[in-house]
């Protein structure tokens, strides 16, 4: 029986898709990573994004930041976080929220930046006050390019969740690492289909939402070439 | 620090090695996403194609890329290859939408007049359309080194020697100056290279070099629009 | 800003007839319809004459950009065909027979990575010309257009709007092509440098007399340019094709007349000789001489060129005024009752090609002039 019969035969056998070590609960403990990862990181990168796109101020640290975040080694900061902090799972998930606020705040900050300053001035000289701008102007035309940067940002909290498991935390990327230490390489690579085909769904369910979620106006004015630009994803390869 | 003194030749072997790594995969983008990306700019099914093919590559997390290559490509599981490939595939996923935005980004208005002047396609990509690209393109460039850099690493944990070492060292050992040494080698080969591409950018680009702080005359993107554009039509 | 001089028409006469080969460029039965079934250019036949500027002019969409690209294969026509010194140019390389025509559009379509001297001797190293030689034309070339040689080793986005359309025509004039396609050349720049560049553009013809074909939207530079007008309109139909004076005096249908627009027929009066106009003697007072007199009075200068006008009441310069324009001898009509309607006193000071005042002019006359040209 050749490798890819193999894996077939790990998918087919019920045994892997029950228990505390199937594939559903490892699914599971993925998302609920990812999910936590996202929310911490949203919470500081998606108001300072905000802030910065709309007044301007901090932009060149805003962007010098968000560079140099850019280049740590994902494995490094993991590594580096379990040492200092010890096991257990807020280690692991602090280091992927210091990953992941550089692409929501530049996505954040890039949107806010991408809306046409005119339009502003004529929302003031509307007499909005700030705030009403930010959420009644901005925030729907920078939408498109938003949802683009939050889409990134979740795939690559997705990929990056599947490291953990190296550091002894469950997710996908345990029948990987586990293949891997046993040389078990049925297992690794359905461990590696297992996490591409979860990257992909949530990539065609992010393209979906960024779809409908857009204001009509939007949606209808947008030339072939901008939608390209919307529906191609993210901007950097996931972790 | 001490460590990091007793340790230079092994370091600076696996820095090199880093290097290489993502060194490699990047000059490799660049050469197939050059003619991949004018083929798609030119023309529009292949370019439907490249884009949905690259975003979906994009979307492959690198731990799961790095073990399926080798089924894929017959090489063993810790063939640097593998690693060299999937680095070299992200390059070419970002590169080739540089390589199309930077050719969209050129005025019409240029192009229209090398054409005008009588460059045939071939050299008009090369000595006008290229050089005009650079910009784009060097921004394109300096992503995938940032993201080859911090993603090699990441190999170290399927047993692929480069920095990432340090890291899977020190876990086992926990060993903080190794994995800080790890961290701090692989910012700086960051800073190395990006400093190398703005450094060669500049160098290859001096006409942008002239007119930095004489900004108020930009003569081919502010233009009012022709007034029958819509009548002028161009051939390929 | 003083009107240009009407281009002679022994220009376009150059063309018709004695020259054997024919029209430079002619249009035979030209059709072009775009996606969507706009059409651009509807049937359209016209001769080009050789060493003429024959400009192309009409409102947006009207087909002329269109029609001038035709000539160097830019846009290829559905149907009919375009002959270049009697040969059809879709039997010729587009990219060669383009390297024969020089080309100029609207914000000089320069290659920015290159400097001004490098943009120039693009054509001929295109041809191969070794690039010492090429750049050496192109610093000549910098003369002819006028340029500081300073300039040369500027970028285009280091030079102003007028000195980089100044350059687009160096370039196009670099490889000496016999035939010179502008494409709104001057549209993006202010009116004055427009009117500098036009003028420029005028002089360059009287020496090098090139087939010009220039395409603008603006009819007042057509008629300023233009040795032969094209008026096209919209759906890409040739309204009239004439001298400037004679779209002018009988435009042939409405919408040409409302195209030149409303005060055509003073415009006309800018293709009008003088030549017959009587002239009133002046009253002339030297700068430094007590002002005797009554009325107005002509003060001049040592060399007998007018420095302004003393109005009744005044002794000497303190009291002058200035103003009107000046209507040199050999202009046209239009600059004769300009020069009376624009003056403080009302009537025009005539002066000769050297400006020393040869008299007046009165509006009358001018007007008797124009009458006595209706009936004879």
């Amino acid at each position: 029986m050749n490798l890819l019969e193999q894996v077939a035969a790990w998918f087919a056998d019920p045994a892997h898709w029950a228990g505390p070590e199937g594939v559903p609960a490892r699914l599971g403990e993925h998302l609920y990573y990812s999910a936590l990862t996202l929310g911490l990181a949203a919470a500081v990168a998606v108001p300072l994004g905000l802030y910065v796109g709309h007044t301007g101020r901090g932009r060149v640290a805003a962007i010098a930041a968000a560079g140099a975040l850019r280049a740590l080694p994902t494995l490094g900061l993991l590594t580096l976080f379990v040492i200092l902090l010890g096991i257990g799972l807020m280690p692991p998930v602090y280091a992927l929220v210091i990953l992941t606020i550089p692409p929501l705040l530049a996505g954040t900050y890039a949107g806010i930046a991408a809306v046409d300053r005119q339009l502003v001035d004529a929302a003031r000289g509307l007499g909005m006050t700030e705030w009403q701008i930010l959420t009644k102007v901005e925030l729907p035309n920078a939408l498109p390019v938003l949802l683009g940067g939050i889409r990134a940002a979740v795939l690559q909290v997705i990929a990056t969740v599947a490291v953990v498991a190296y550091i002894n935390l469950g997710g996908l990327g345990r029948f990987l690492i586990d293949g891997l230490a046993v040389r078990d390489p049925v297992r690794l690579v359905a461990g590696a289909i297992l996490i591409a085909v979860l990257a992909l769904a949530v990539d065609g369910l992010l393209a979906l939402v960024q779809r409908f979620a857009l204001p009509p106006g939007l949606k209808t004015s947008r030339s072939g070439r901008d939608r390209e630009a919307i529906e191609a994803g993210p901007l950097a390869p996931a972790g | 620090m001490q460590w990091f003194l007793d340790n230079v030749p092994f370091v600076a072997e696996l820095a090199w090695l880093h290097l290489y790594q993502s060194v490699l995969p990047l000059l490799l983008g660049l050469a197939v996403s050059l003619p991949l990306g004018w083929l798609a700019w030119r023309v529009r099914p292949v370019r439907g194609v490249v884009l949905s093919v690259s975003s979906v590559l994009y979307t492959i997390p690198s731990l799961a890329l790095f073990v399926i290559l080798p089924v894929v490509l017959g090489t063993q599981i810790l063939d640097t290859a593998n690693l060299i490939v999937a680095l070299t595939l992200y390059a070419v996923a970002l590169l080739v939408r540089s390589v199309v935005d930077a050719l969209n980004s050129i005025d019409d208005g240029v192009r229209q007049s090398a054409q005008a002047l009588g460059y045939r396609p071939l050299r008009r990509f090369l000595t006008v359309e290229l050089p005009l690209a650079l910009p784009v393109l060097f921004a394109g460039l300096r992503v995938v080194s940032v993201s080859n850099i911090s993603l090699a690493s990441v190999g170290a944990v399927i047993g692929i020697r480069n920095l990432g070492v340090l890291f899977t060292d020190g876990l086992v050992r926990s060993f903080l100056a190794e994995i800080l040494v790890g961290i701090i080698m692989t910012l700086v080969l960051a800073l190395v290279m990006d400093a190398v591409l703005v450094l060669t950018e500049r160098l290859l680009t001096p006409w942008l070099r002239h007119n930095r702080g004489r900004q108020a005359v930009r003569p081919f993107r502010a233009r009012p629009v022709r007034p029958d554009a819509a009548e002028a039509a161009v051939l390929p | 800003m003083t009107e240009s001089p009407p281009v002679s028409a022994a220009t376009g006469s150059a063309a018709g007839g004695t020259d054997s080969a024919g029209p430079m460029v002619r249009f035979s039965n030209v059709s072009k319809r775009y996606g969507g079934g706009h059409l651009a250019v509807a049937s359209l036949d016209l001769d080009i004459d050789r060493g003429a500027v024959t400009v192309f002019v009409g409102p947006s969409g009207c087909g002329k950009t269109t029609s001038l690209r035709m000539i160097n294969r830019m846009v290829e026509p559905d149907t009919g065909t375009v002959l270049v010194d009697g040969t059809d140019v879709s039997r010729r390389p587009a990219a060669a027979l383009r390297r024969t025509m020089g080309y100029v559009m609207q914000s000089g379509g320069l290659l920015p990575h290159r400097t001004v001297l490098d943009n120039i001797a693009t054509v001929p190293r295109l041809n191969g010309v070794p690039k010492a030689q090429a750049r050496r034309r192109a610093q000549e070339l910098l003369d002819v257009v006028g340029l500081d040689q300073e300039l040369g080793r500027r970028y285009p986005a280091q030079l102003s709007g007028g000195q980089q359309q100044r350059v687009g025509v160096a370039r196009a004039l670099a490889a000496d092509p016999p035939i010179l396609l502008m494409d709104e050349p001057f549209s993006a720049v202010d009116p004055v440098v427009r009117a500098e560049l036009q003028q420029e553009l005028l002089r360059l013809q009287r020496q090098l007399a090139k087939t010009i074909v220039f395409v603008t939207h603006d009819i007042d530079e057509a008629m300023v340019l233009g040795d032969k007008v094209a008026v096209f309109a919209s759906g890409g139909r040739l309204a009239q094709y004439a001298p400037p004076a004679e779209i002018l005096r009988a435009p042939v249908d409405d919408f040409v007349a409302a195209f030149v627009g409303r005060d055509r027929g003073f415009r006309a009066l800018g293709f009008e000789s003088a030549d017959g106009l009587q002239l009133e003697p002046a009253v002339t007072v030297r700068a430094g001489e007590p002002a005797g007199g009554a009325g107005w009075r002509l003060l001049v200068d040592d060399d007998g060129r007018p420095a302004g006008w003393l109005p009744p009441g005044a002794r000497d310069r303190r009291g002058m005024v200035t103003g009107g324009s000046l209507f040199v001898l050999g202009s046209s009509l239009r600059l004769a009752l300009d020069s009376a309607l624009s003056s403080p006193s009302g009537k025009g000071v005539a002066v000769d090609a050297a400006g020393t005042v040869a008299g007046l002019v009165d509006a009358e006359a001018v007007l008797r002039l124009i009458d006595a040209g209706r009936t004879g």
